[in-house]
């Protein structure tokens, strides 16, 4: 019972901690609730993310993962473009996250190896990404990017006709389609039980 | 902050480069494609956020000429998603491993 309750009570105390640093944010600070939203889902966000890659047992990953995507839709929500949001809601947590899940539980067998999740150059490769985010902020702060000092909302109407009637989107619209039955397909095909092989 | 272009741009890097961890240090092929999802979020953000401050095209129709692009992005990832996840469970059924360093055969 007390196992059970740890790991439920750590998440509320974490919750919590971020509910209080936002809430002191808003009354100390003086900033307004874009802020604060941004920065729990940002901490939601980078946090289940680093979960994802750094947990053993897979299936939480990929629990880890949904949570990542949700938080990512808050992100798109803030930024103006709630229709993007529902996409990424739609697509990656309905149906992305659900099919990793069935490949997890379809490939892992009771001797999977539970040590050993992580290649030996893990130390090497954690260097190069943590390398990689000091450049890509170091490139974003330096570089003068000439935006709007704030952001525009997107416009589902003008989204839909931009889309729809502007013939240049046209082409892509129609490949995008062939993409998609191709990969179906594909899968299919490839994920197909020959007769006579293997199980 | 939710109003200045530099702290989508830097939380994006930060969950890239998340992701280029993933893709370097795990081993299951399906939590390296787990971490290629990841990846392609983060391009994402960066595609919305640009719209949405406007690199497109300050108006309306900018922000809708992003947006489209990354529900372009969006689908093309449901497709490599199907795929990959296919190509994985073939290899599974002959190698009975999920795991990206036993697949060697070509190297013998």
């Amino acid at each position: 019972m007390f196992r059970v309750l740890v790991p439920i009570l750590i998440a509320m105390a974490i919750l919590g901690v971020v509910t209080g640093i936002a809430a002191l944010m808003i009354v100390v600070l003086g900033q307004d609730w874009e802020d604060a939203l941004l920065w729990i889902l940002s901490a939601v966000m980078i946090g289940s993310a680093l979960l994802v890659v750094t947990m053993r047992d897979i299936i939480r990953c990929g629990l880890a993962m949904i949570v990542c995507f949700g938080a990512l839709a808050g992100i798109y929500v803030i930024l103006g473009a709630p229709l993007i949001g529902a996409a990424q809601v739609i697509v990656y947590i309905g149906a992305i996250s659900v099919l990793i899940l069935f490949a997890i539980m379809l490939t892992q067998t009771k001797d999977a190896p539970r040590v050993l999740v992580f290649q030996t150059q893990s130390a090497a490769a954690a260097v190069a990404s943590i390398i990689i985010a000091v450049v890509i902020a170091l490139a974003v702060t330096a570089t003068d990017w000439g935006e709007l000092s704030r952001h525009l909302r997107l416009d589902t109407n003008v989204l839909s006709a931009e889309l729809f009637t502007d013939p240049g989107n046209l082409l892509p619209f129609e490949v995008i389609g062939v993409l998609l039955l191709a990969a179906v397909i594909g899968g299919v095909f490839l994920a197909k039980r020959e007769p006579g092989g293997p199980p | 902050m939710s109003n200045s272009l530099d702290a989508y741009l830097i939380l994006s890097g930060i969950l890239f480069s998340i992701g280029t961890f993933g893709f370097l240090a795990r081993r299951n092929a399906i939590s390296m494609l787990m971490s290629i999802e990841l990846m392609l979020n983060a391009v994402n953000l960066t595609i919305i956020a640009f719209a949405a401050f406007g690199a497109f095209g300050a108006t309306a129709e900018g922000v809708s000429r992003g947006s489209v692009i990354a529900l372009m992005v969006i689908s093309v990832a449901a497709a490599e998603a199907t795929v990959g996840l296919a190509i994985i469970i073939a290899i599974y059924r002959n190698r009975r491993t999920p795991l990206v360093d036993e697949y060697d055969a070509m190297r013998q």
